[in-house]
This record gives structure tokens, C-alpha cells and sequence, in this order.
């Protein structure tokens, strides 16, 4: 790792101030994928801005049809919320398929969704139920958020505050996860929430995060695996590596999209 | 830059100046002297290193020390009773024979009970996917999860176990 | 038995220090005012260096020295050797090319060795290793083993062709006309993926120089610290021998890789020296992935020759196997005498031929990794004799009896080299068999696919030799030392034991199986024993730990030990109780005067023998022996694993449902430590079968997989609980009866694996069997609904 000055500060404001007069900060909050990064020198960030004593950034609440969950609450914390199960369990099941027991005792939600890594499980989560996204100075809606690989809506300078949820009727993930780094080759989250239902796909995009159209409009008509039976995935925009060639991953989006609308019916 | 971190660590008050890219591995080997935490990859995955913190099992392979301050932190050596008696999970490791060369055990041991603490009666299935975030090149896991099954047992009937 | 003899399964003495973070690994040792090395590595698979500037790196604030090739010249440091010597079939020897402890001239792979930054803090080193300037003139990647001996580059300048050496073995004549006249010719082509053996531990050193006894210390993690020490002495120069103490103390898992003799160890020694402190290195994990040796790496034809009656006439195979850049330690010989000595399994088969292949690559050298050739032996023949099976519409069991060679056949010679003296493969077919429940195999596969699974069942029955020894054996097919090993026990005036072997524990338990061992023999309580290994300052020159080896052959040193205090004993006895020594008795530590009352304790001997007031001239005070043990023939532990999966055929996932093991080990000292030998090696056969696999991009050189990220270790959730039993034919070869047990799992597992999945997708694939894989042979060729 290279050296870094360290802060820690006690408010959102504090932190964006951080920010701002940094020559190249990066919030901290669970670390799991900006810490290994630096450890491979992949990264040379001059200061880090540890969030974890900002109040107020932790915590899952729900108002009526919208689960919120703070920036800095742990992806186990969310996994094991009698909230979450009660409203969005295919959320809190996406929850505890990330990473290991020790990833996810540390990871947070809004890290994973400011990062944006185009094989993480959170980004289908947030396109997939149309969440919004809660930053210090605005709401980001989930169609605007994601903007390829890595990429965000964020400013330089914003910091995530929230996830908003709106709780939908039924919802389902269903995941391949890489057999060794245990991220996502695939993973599909479906939702009818709304009066529409949602597809979206994680970890097989070249461009990150994406929608299927045609499988939202099958299963809005019937939402049943065999609606999306015969819908294929073009390979064509899918990444393909050691682990899954971009036709193996478009077979698996159908496969995983049919296992969680099975799942979301379940 | 140089930061002081103090914390608990198995129970002893320690501080420490520190570079702020100090992992808290690092702290607890270099500074410390509790090489007992081992450092098996780069990459967050092996779990040689998973200690406590706040009575929660991580990598302390990817958390700065600075993250760890004010924290309560246990190690494997901090495991153990003070006169030296097993924790039930270590003793199930050396009655099933879960350890071979002993590298990966510190982790293995502390990740085990931080899945008895969350999940008091696991299954195999359970106890094999929580320990997906630790690899053991030597056991081929069965003694281990064998291990991990009989100390839940002991863990939930503490008295009947005596 | 008793509860803590032989066949006892005691818990293990070591345990306690490692359940409490309390052991002692290289990286936990720390030396007073050491330095800490980082390397300057290769990015670049093949190239002529054209500079090296160190400038910038040195000023770097605690930088103590930035080493090169150059300085290893100027030194006059010698290079890494290989220690074992095969001859093409034209009779020429090897062409082994120069292996420079820091590069001189190219860079032949990706973690090659360039320069070596010396500061006073790791984060220092690894700052300054980032500003080492080296320009690289670069060359053609030779990263494809099947292409390597037709490749425009050569790796080394002076071996144009890439190949070290075109072995073979056996009557290639006679194995042709057996082909000839054969009613049935199966034939496959295999590859043996690359694996990486990752130890858990990552390799590290300690070389601390002391001034004032002009002498080295090097702490190390090493399965064989006399040889490290050998090999730095007379080979690299470091120093003579008897300067040179190399200390390998807790060993985080070996698998082979840590048996060789690496630049990075060499160059920790050389640099203290330089420096004037001691210096120290440990692997990050990328680095281990990098510049570990690599195990396996073969492309071969395989092809059996079966009579109209269903019994074998014939096998042969021709193989190219990946040596690497470099000719590692023993990399010679894991492709050719630990291979085809093995190409005749459990079976009778008159005639069989083997043509090896050894290619150079722009990749880290390859060497051993468990089991060592015999893996991939094994692969050859099970994946044969399977294949045959389904092609002759014949039970795969039955099969393999009809061929197997029988109790009343030893001592078998097959036609490669080996004796087979014992054995009985039936007994542990049949309870394979019966563990496997193979009976039910049909409803379950049935059931399978009424779950819209597909269910397949593989059998591997496997053999391997063990040992490898005895040494005039070894020497005559080229090894450049012997292999035997020692061992000494020294009683304590006080009664207590201390032994010392020359073999070294890794994981393996010795500390416990051995104390049990002699505990037994002498009597006294296991407690009571303590065994000491991994210090050339304490131990007798040993060998070592590999090749499943430590029990059959350092076991069988420290008997014979044992057997040289009892006599010793003897004397001491017959002078205390005025006896004969020819009436004296030994059993259950005590010696008794026959026809007598009388008896004492080897305890009261030890004692005796420590305070000998009264001895005669001729008897010895002391009670400490050291013996050497050279054994008359390899170990031939052998077999029969069953491995039943089912194919998910929505995504080609391969889970294993379940799986066999029955190993005739001879007889077993420690069932609880073999028993978790077997499940490790049975890991690492199903992660090379499932998930492993090492690979180089062909164009760049450039190493793919190089982490845990895409380098895919077998973890808990991959695999099920295992099955295993044991059947026993005492081994005639050794005085303990022991074959050895360290590699049998990862030996027989690839091939019980493979036979299971490709029973059950109905087609050929290579290994590993990947989810794409296995879904894309699905969707080319999907089989029939049952």
C-alpha cells in the first residue's frame, strides 16, 4: 500500500469537506474492495476519509412502502434484519450471498454502491426494485445512477447517505457466483414492484449493471419462469473471461432470471 | 503522517503510533507480537487472518488499524481461558483433528465461532458455506467441519458437556 | 492396542501451540536488527535485458542496497541446480540451462528474478523496488507446453529446440506388435492441468550472516533443510557446510513446493551478508503464485491395447511435459521416473512403452506438487481403463478385476522398472464397493434424473510408490543424491526421550506419529517422547519430507534406532542385575532376567547409563543411538476411490455427492492422522479435477490466474464428507510394515472424478471440469433423455 493521510471525520459536512480539499480523497467505509486495491497498489488515493464516525449513516428503517438502509450499514446487518426478511427478502438473501461472512461483517451498502463494480451483487438489487439513491445533497433515482463500468451519477465530492427500497409485491435474486472470487458472473435480480416488473443483471454486462426489457415485459404478462423460457440474452456486450465466455454468461442470464422469478414465487 | 490507535486487544488496553496504511494485521504481528494472526494471501480471501473485532470475525488483512481504534479486539491467543483451557471450538479442532499444519487454524478457529455465535445450531451445509472465506489446503475441510459441528454441540450445552 | 500405541489414534502433541497462535513460523520470527528484501520481478515473460538502474531505488530513504545479476556475477555465486540426471534416448545427457540466482541476460518468465532492494523496512523495499529501472529488449512468449518444441523462440539461447531431454521407457517394439494384434485400442488424449500448490503459509526466509563465527543461519520454510543446506554449500557456494545452519521450524504446508532450493532464500543469505544483517523476506501471495514451482502440466496420448477376452496386452503413452524456464530442484524427474515407473497400475500388462517429452517454457518452473508424476500416471491409465469399459460395454469394476495383478503374482515385475511386493486390490475394490453403495447406483441415478440431474459414477484404482528410496535404486536411474534417511534417540538421565529425525513435519503429524512410534517400541509413555526436526544444528543429516516417505523410511531409521538402544540397554541391564546379556529381556520398557524376578526399568537404565559409577571398562556410559536407514524397495500403497456427481445440465455445475476412498496403507500407526491425510489429498485431486488450473496467456506469458480471485482453491463448500477405509497388507520391505500415506488421495482422485463427471455428461472433457466446460459439451452434444 501507499502511503496516505488518514481523517476521520465526526459529520457529513466534514467528510465532503474532506473531500473537496483533498488532492485525491476516497471515502472509507467498509473498505473491502478500496483497501484491497491499495494493497495491490492499484490505487494511490492522498487522503482516505473514514466514515464509520459520522452519525446517523447505519441503520434500516421502514416507512410504510420504503425500507431505507444507511450508507454505512454492514451487507450482514442487512442479511440478518428481521426488517429486510419481512419486507425484501430476496434483498436480504443478495445480502448474505456477498463475499464471505467476514466481507459482508464489513462491507457496506453504500460502498458497494458508489463503487460500482460491475460483478457486485448490490447494483441488480438497487435497477432490479428501482431503489433511490440518497446522497447529501439529492435523491438519485436507480435508472439515472448507474452509468457504466465503475461509473455513477456521484460527484466528486457527493457522499451516499442512504438506499431507499420501495417494497415491492414479489422479488427474487438468484446468483452464479464466480467460483473463485465469489463475485457475480451472473446474477439476476426480477421484481414485480410498482405495477411493473423489473429485471436487471449484474456481473455479465461490459457497461456494469443493466436492464432486460424483453423479460420485464414477458413477466409482467405472466410471472413465471417459463414466460421467459425462450427470451435470449445476446452475447454481444458481455464480458467474457477464464471463468465464463460472454455466450456462457448470456445462457446463465436466462437460467438465473428463471430461477429468480421461481424463487420470487416461491 | 503517524496516528495513535488504542484499543482492547484480548482485553489489554494497548496503544500504538502507527503510519495510517498500517493494517491491523500488521499492528497485531509487528507491533504487538501476537503472531498467532497468519497472512496467507493478498487478496482478502485465504482468512488466515480473521480475527474479532467488537465480537465480530474479519479480515484484519483489510481494515487499517486506524479502522480497529477504540475497538475490542480478540486474537487466538486471546481465545483460550487464562489457565490455559481450550475454547470448546479449539478443542473440538484437536479432538476431530480439524488442523494439520496450523496456518490456516488461528482464522478457521476464529471465523467457527463467530458462526456459532450467530447460528448456535448449524448444518454441515451451513458450516461449509460460512467457511468459504477461509482456505485450508491441508484438511480438505471434513475434520474441520466435523470439528465446527461438534463444538456447536458443546457450545449450546455448556453444563451437560462438563 | 493400546490407547496410545500403535494403531491408536492419538490426538496430536502439536496441536495445543497451533490452536493457540502459539506456533513458530518463519514469518513470526523476527531477528534482531533485521532488514527486510522485496524483489524486482519480471513483468515480462520473455526478454534480453538491455539495463538495470538501481540509482533511483537507492535513494530512497532506507535503502540499504539494491542487488543484480551483476553483483551475483561478481561474486562468483553459483546458480540453482537440478539434482537429477536423465538421459534422452539417444543416450545424450539433459540440456539444463543456466539458472542465475538474479537474472543475467533475459528474464524468462513472468516473476523472474531481476534485482533484490535491501531497506529497513518492508514498505521501504517495496517502495524502492517500484523505481529499479529495467529495460527489456522483449522476446516471443513460449507459454503452450504442446507447442513449446516448434516454438520461433528459444528460452534458453543454447537450446534451440526447447527440449531438455526425449526419455522413454519400456519395449517399444514389443509394445507395438502387442498394439497389432489387439482385438480392442482405446485411446485418449489427456491433458494434466498446471496447478499451483499453495501452501497456505507463503514461503519466507531469514538469512542472518554472523561476523564473528564467520557462519550463516537461514531460517526457512523448507521440507528438507539438509539438502537446502547441501545444495547452498556445494552448489550456490554460500558456504562450507559446516557454516551453514538452515532452520526450518513451523512449516505452513508444503505439498513439494517447499522442497526446492529457491533464488529467494539463496539471495536472502548472500544479501545478510552484504548488508551485515539479517534479512528477511516473505511472500506475498501474488508472488507465491508467480515464482512458486508449479506441479503437473502434461499433454499426452494415451492409448490401451485389450485382448477379445477383455485383458490387457498393451499401453503406451506419449507425452510432453512443461519443465518451465528453469530446471528446478528435482523437476527432472517428475515427468519421467516418477511417471512411467507407474503407467502399469494395479494391473497385469505385458508390454508398455512411455516417450517423454521435457519442454522448456516461458513459465515458472515445474516441479514437484503431491504426489509428483504419479498423479498424472494414474490419470493415464484409470481414464484408460474406464474409457475401455464403456467402449467394451463392460461393468468398470469388473474390468479392472479381471486385469488386476493377483495376491499369488508378488513380487510382480511389471515391464517399467517396478517391483510390486505386496498387495491385494480386490479387497479394496470391494469395499469401495460396498461403501459406494454401487448396487443402488442405477435407482439413484434414476432418481437423478427425475430431479433433472445427471448422475455419474467413476472408479480410480489407483497404485503409487512411495518412499523413493532405496538409494542405489535412485542413483542408478540418475539421481544426484541418495534417499535414505536417519534418525537418533537420546534418553535423558532422567528416563525422558528425545528424538531426531532427518525427516521434517509440515502438517503430517510427526511429532505425535513418531513419538507413538517409539513410545511403543521402548516402552514408554508418548508424553515422555519428544521429537526434534527441522534444525541441521541438531538433527543427524536427513533427507527430508516428500514422496509420502517419512514414516516407511524415517519410521523405519528410528527403529532401527530404537532397536540399537535396546541393545545398548541389554549390556547396561545383564551388568546391573549380574546377569547374562543373552538372558536379558526386553518388553513394555522393562528388561527382565529370564527364569528370574528380577527386572528394571529402561528408565532406571537411562539412569544408570548417565551416573555409570560402577561400569566395566568395556560398556559405554550413555544411552543414545543414531541410525541410517536405506530401505530395499519403493512402498506400494494402493487402492480404490468411487466418486459419484451430479451435473446440473441448466449450468453445467459439477457437485459431488459422493465419495470413496479405500487404501491399503500397510499397517497404520495413526488412523486419525491417516485418515486426515486422505481427505487432503483427496481435496487436491477433486480441486485439480473441478477447480483448478493454472494458465498462461499464450501470446503475452503473462499468468492469468494469479490469485486468489481467478485462481480457484477447492473451499468447504466445494466438496462433501468423505468415505474412507483402509485395507492392510503388511509391507515386507520395511521393518514397520508401512507404505505411506501422505499423497494416495490427490494421486487417485483426478481420475475418479473425471471418470464420474464424464460418465454422467456421456462425453470426453479435460480437466478441470469447469461449468462451462461441462455445460458447453452438454450443448454441443446432449445426451439422450434417460
Amino acid at each position: 500500500m501507499y502511503a496516505f493521510d488518514y481523517t476521520r471525520p465526526a459529520s457529513v459536512a466534514d467528510a465532503v469537506a474532506a473531500l473537496r480539499s483533498a488532492e485525491d480523497g476516497k471515502l472509507l467505509a467498509g473498505g473491502m474492495t478500496l483497501l484491497a486495491t491499495m494493497k495491490q497498489r492499484l490505487a494511490q488515493p492522498s487522503h482516505l476519509i473514514d466514515l464509520r464516525a459520522v452519525p446517523g449513516l447505519s441503520g434500516i428503517a421502514r416507512d410504510g412502502a420504503t425500507l431505507t438502509i444507511g450508507a454505512t450499514t454492514t451487507h450482514a446487518a442487512v442479511a440478518d434484519s428481521g426488517e429486510v426478511r419481512a419486507a425484501i427478502p430476496a434483498l436480504a438473501h443478495l445480502a448474505s450471498q456477498i463475499g464471505d461472512a467476514q466481507v459482508r461483517n464489513c462491507g457496506t451498502i453504500g460502498g458497494s454502491v458508489a463503487n460500482d463494480d460491475p460483478t457486485a451483487d448490490y447494483p441488480a438489487a438497487v435497477l432490479g426494485l428501482g431503489a433511490t439513491v440518497v446522497t447529501d445533497r439529492r435523491r438519485i433515482a436507480a435508472d439515472d445512477y448507474f452509468q457504466g463500468l465503475f461509473e455513477t451519477a456521484l460527484e466528486e465530492d457527493e457522499v451516499i447517505t442512504a438506499v431507499s427500497f420501495p417494497v415491492p409485491a414479489r422479488a427474487g435474486y438468484a446468483k452464479f457466483p464466480n467460483p473463485a472470487s465469489r463475485y457475480a458472473v451472473v446474477g439476476v435480480f426480477v421484481a414485480a414492484v410498482g405495477g411493473a416488473v423489473r429485471v436487471a443483471v449484474t456481473g455479465a454486462g461490459q457497461s456494469g449493471v443493466f436492464r432486460v426489457a424483453a423479460m420485464e415485459q414477458a413477466l409482467a404478462a405472466s410471472f413465471t419462469p417459463e414466460a421467459i423460457a425462450d427470451i435470449a440474452v445476446p452475447a454481444g456486450g458481455l464480458n467474457g473471461d477464464i471463468h465464463a465466455s460472454a455466450e456462457y454468461r448470456a445462457h446463465l442470464v436466462g437460467v438465473m432470471a428463471r430461477r429468480a422469478v421461481a424463487a420470487a414465487i416461491g | 503522517m503517524t496516528l495513535t490507535v488504542s484499543m482492547t486487544v484480548n482485553g489489554k488496553a494497548v496503544s500504538r503510533d502507527v503510519e495510517p496504511r498500517t493494517l491491523l494485521v500488521h499492528l497485531l504481528r509487528e507491533h504487538l507480537g501476537l503472531t498467532g494472526t497468519h497472512v496467507g494471501c493478498d487478496t482478502s480471501q485465504c482468512g488466515a487472518c480473521v480475527v474479532h473485532v467488537d465480537g465480530r470475525s474479519v479480515k484484519s488483512c483489510t481494515m487499517l488499524a486506524a479502522q480497529a481504534d477504540g475497538a475490542s479486539v480478540t486474537t487466538i491467543e486471546g481465545l483460550a481461558a487464562a489457565d490455559g483451557t481450550l475454547h470448546p471450538m479449539q478443542e473440538a479442532f484437536r479432538n476431530n483433528h480439524g488442523l494439520q499444519c496450523g496456518f490456516c487454524t488461528p482464522g478457521m478457529v476464529m471465523s467457527a465461532v463467530d458462526l456459532v455465535r450467530t447460528n448456535p445450531d448449524p448444518s454441515e451445509h451451513e458450516v461449509r458455506t460460512w467457511l468459504e472465506g477461509n482456505i485450508c489446503r491441508c484438511t480438505g475441510y471434513h475434520n474441520i467441519v466435523k470439528a465446527v459441528l461438534e463444538a456447536a454441540r458443546t457450545m449450546r450445552q455448556p453444563a451437560a458437556a462438563e | 492396542m493400546t490407547t496410545d500405541g500403535i494403531g491408536a489414534p492419538l490426538r496430536r502433541k502439536e496441536d495445543y501451540r497451533f490452536l493457540t497462535g502459539r506456533g513458530n513460523y518463519t514469518d513470526d520470527i523476527n531477528r534482531p536488527g533485521q532488514a527486510y528484501a522485496v524483489f524486482v520481478r519480471s513483468p515480462i515473460a520473455h526478454g534480453r535485458i538491455r539495463s538495470v538502474d538501481t540509482a533511483d531505488a537507492a535513494a530512497v530513504p532506507g535503502v540499504l542496497t539494491v542487488l543484480t545479476g551483476a553483483d551475483v556475477a561478481a561474486d562468483g555465486l553459483g546458480g540453482l541446480i537440478c539434482g537429477w540426471m536423465i538421459h534422452s534416448k539417444d543416450g545424450s545427457a539433459m540440456k539444463a540451462g543456466a539458472h542465475p540466482v538474479l537474472a543475467q541476460d533475459k528474464v524468462r518468465y513472468v516473476g523472474d528474478h531481476v534485482a533484490l532492494v535491501v531497506a529497513e523496512t518492508q514498505a521501504a523495499a517495496r517502495d524502492a523496488a517500484e523505481l529499479v529501472a529495467v529495460g527489456y529488449d522483449e522476446l516471443p512468449a513460449v507459454a503452450d507446453t504442446a507447442g513449446a518444441r516448434g516454438a520461433s523462440s528459444a528460452v534458453h539461447d543454447e537450446i534451440a529446440d526447447n527440449t531438455c531431454y526425449q526419455w522413454e521407457l519400456g519395449d517399444q517394439a514389443a509394445t507395438d506388435a502387442a498394439f497389432a494384434g489387439a482385438a480392442h485400442v482405446t485411446t485418449l488424449d489427456l491433458v494434466n492441468n498446471r496447478l499451483i500448490p499453495n501452501a497456505i503459509e507463503p514461503r519466507a526466509a531469514i538469512g542472518d550472516y554472523d561476523r564473528g563465527s564467520d557462519s550463516f543461519t537461514l531460517y526457512t520454510t523448507s521440507q528438507n533443510p539438509h539438502v537446502h543446506r547441501l545444495v547452498l554449500s556445494a552448489f550456490v557456494g554460500i558456504a562450507p557446510e559446516h557454516k551453514l545452519r538452515v532452520v526450518a521450524p513451523d512449516v505452513g504446508g508444503g505439498f513439494g513446493s517447499k522442497i526446492f532450493i529457491y533464488a529467494e532464500e539463496t539471495a536472502c543469505l548472500w544479501a545478510s551478508k552484504r548488508v551485515g544483517r539479517p534479512v528477511k523476506w516473505t511472500a506475498d501471495r501474488s508472488e507465491s503464485f508467480l515464482a512458486d514451482a508449479h506441479g503437473r502440466d502434461h499433454v499426452t496420448r494415451a492409448e490401451l491395447a485389450i485382448g477379445a477376452d477383455g485383458r490387457f496386452l498393451a499401453l503406451r503413452a506419449h507425452t510432453t511435459a512443461n519443465l518451465g524456464a528453469y530446471l528446478s530442484t528435482f523437476s527432472s524427474c517428475v515427468p519421467t521416473y516418477l511417471y512411467a515407473p507407474l503407467l502399469s497400475g494395479q494391473y497385469k500388462i505385458p508390454a508398455i512403452h512411455a516417450a517423454v517429452d521435457g519442454v522448456y517454457t516461458t513459465t515458472a518452473p515445474v516441479d514437484a506438487y503431491r504426489g509428483a508424476g504419479r498423479p498424472e500416471a494414474t490419470y493415464v491409465v484409470e481414464r484408460l481403463v474406464e474409457v475401455a469399459a464403456r467402449e467394451l460395454k463392460m461393468d468398470p469394476a469388473e474390468l479392472r478385476r479381471r486385469n488386476f495383478v493377483q495376491p499369488a503374482d508378488y513380487p510382480y515385475q511389471t515391464p517399467v522398472i517396478m517391483t510390486y511386493d505386496c498387495g491385494d486390490y480386490e479387497a479394496s475394490l470391494d469395499k469401495a464397493l460396498d461403501l459406494a453403495d454401487y448396487a443402488g447406483f442405477a435407482a439413484r441415478r434414476a432418481d437423478a434424473a427425475a430431479r433433472g440431474k445427471r448422475r455419474g459414477i467413476g472408479f480410480s484404482a489407483y497404485i503409487e510408490a512411495c518412499g523413493i528410496a532405496p538409494s542405489a535404486a535412485v542413483g542408478s536411474l540418475g539421481a544426484g543424491v541418495g534417499l535414505w534417511e536417519s534418525g537418533s534417540i537420546r534418553f535423558t538421565p532422567t528416563g525422558t526421550v528425545v528424538v531426531h529425525t532427518g525427516s521434517h513435519s509440515h502438517g503430517q503429524g510427526h511429532e505425535t506419529t513418531f513419538a507413538q512410534l517409539i513410545a511403543s517400541h521402548l516402552g514408554v509413555e508418548p508424553g515422555n517422547v519428544e521429537v526434534v526436526h527441522g534444525d541441521t544444528a541438531q538433527t543427524p543429516f536427513g533427507m527430508g519430507t516428500y514422496g509420502s516417505r517419512s514414516l516407511a523410511v524415517g519410521g523405519s531409521a528410528l527403529v532401527k534406532a530404537a532397536d540399537k538402544i535396546v541393545a545398548k540397554g541389554r549390556k547396561i541391564a545383564a551388568h546391573l542385575m549380574e546377569a547374562a546379556e543373552a538372558d536379558i529381556a526386553f518388553a513394555d520398557g522393562k528388561f527382565t532376567v529370564a527364569g528370574t524376578d528380577k527386572e528394571k526399568s529402561i528408565q532406571e537404565i537411562a539412569f544408570a547409563a548417565y551416573v555409570p559409577h560402577n561400569f566395566p571398562g568395556d560398556l559405554e556410559p550413555g544411552l543414545e543411538e543414531t541410525a541410517f536407514y536405506d530401505p530395499v524397495n519403493f512402498t506400494f500403497p494402493a487402492g480404490t476411490q468411487i466418486c459419484e456427481v451430479e451435473v446440473d445440465p441448466d449450468t453445467g455445475v459439477v457437485e459431488i455427492v459422493n465419495f470413496v476412498a479405500v487404501d491399503d496403507f500397510g499397517v497404520v500407526v495413526n488412523p486419525m492422522i491417516v485418515e486426515g491425510q486422505v481427505h487432503g489429498g483427496i481435496a487436491q485431486g477433486v480441486g485439480q479435477a473441478l477447480c483448478e488450473n493454472a494458465v498462461y496467456d499464450t501470446g503475452s506469458g503473462q499468468l492469468v490466474t494469479g490469485s486468489y480471485m481467478d485462481y480457484r482453491m477447492p473451499r468447504a463448500d466445494d466438496l462433501p464428507s468423505f468415505k474412507v477405509g483402509l485395507t492392510v497388507t503388511p509391507n515386507p520391505s520395511n521393518p514397520l510394515g508401512v507404505k505411506g500415506c501422505g499423497e494416495a488421495g490427490a494421486i487417485a482422485a483426478p481420475a475418479a472424478v473425471m471418470n464420474a463427471v464424464t460418465d454422467a455428461i456421456g462425453q470426453e472433457i479435460q480437466m478441470p471440469a469447469t461449468a462451462e466446460r461441462v455445460w458447453r459439451a452438454l450443448a454441443a452434444a446432449p445426451m439422450a433423455a434417460e
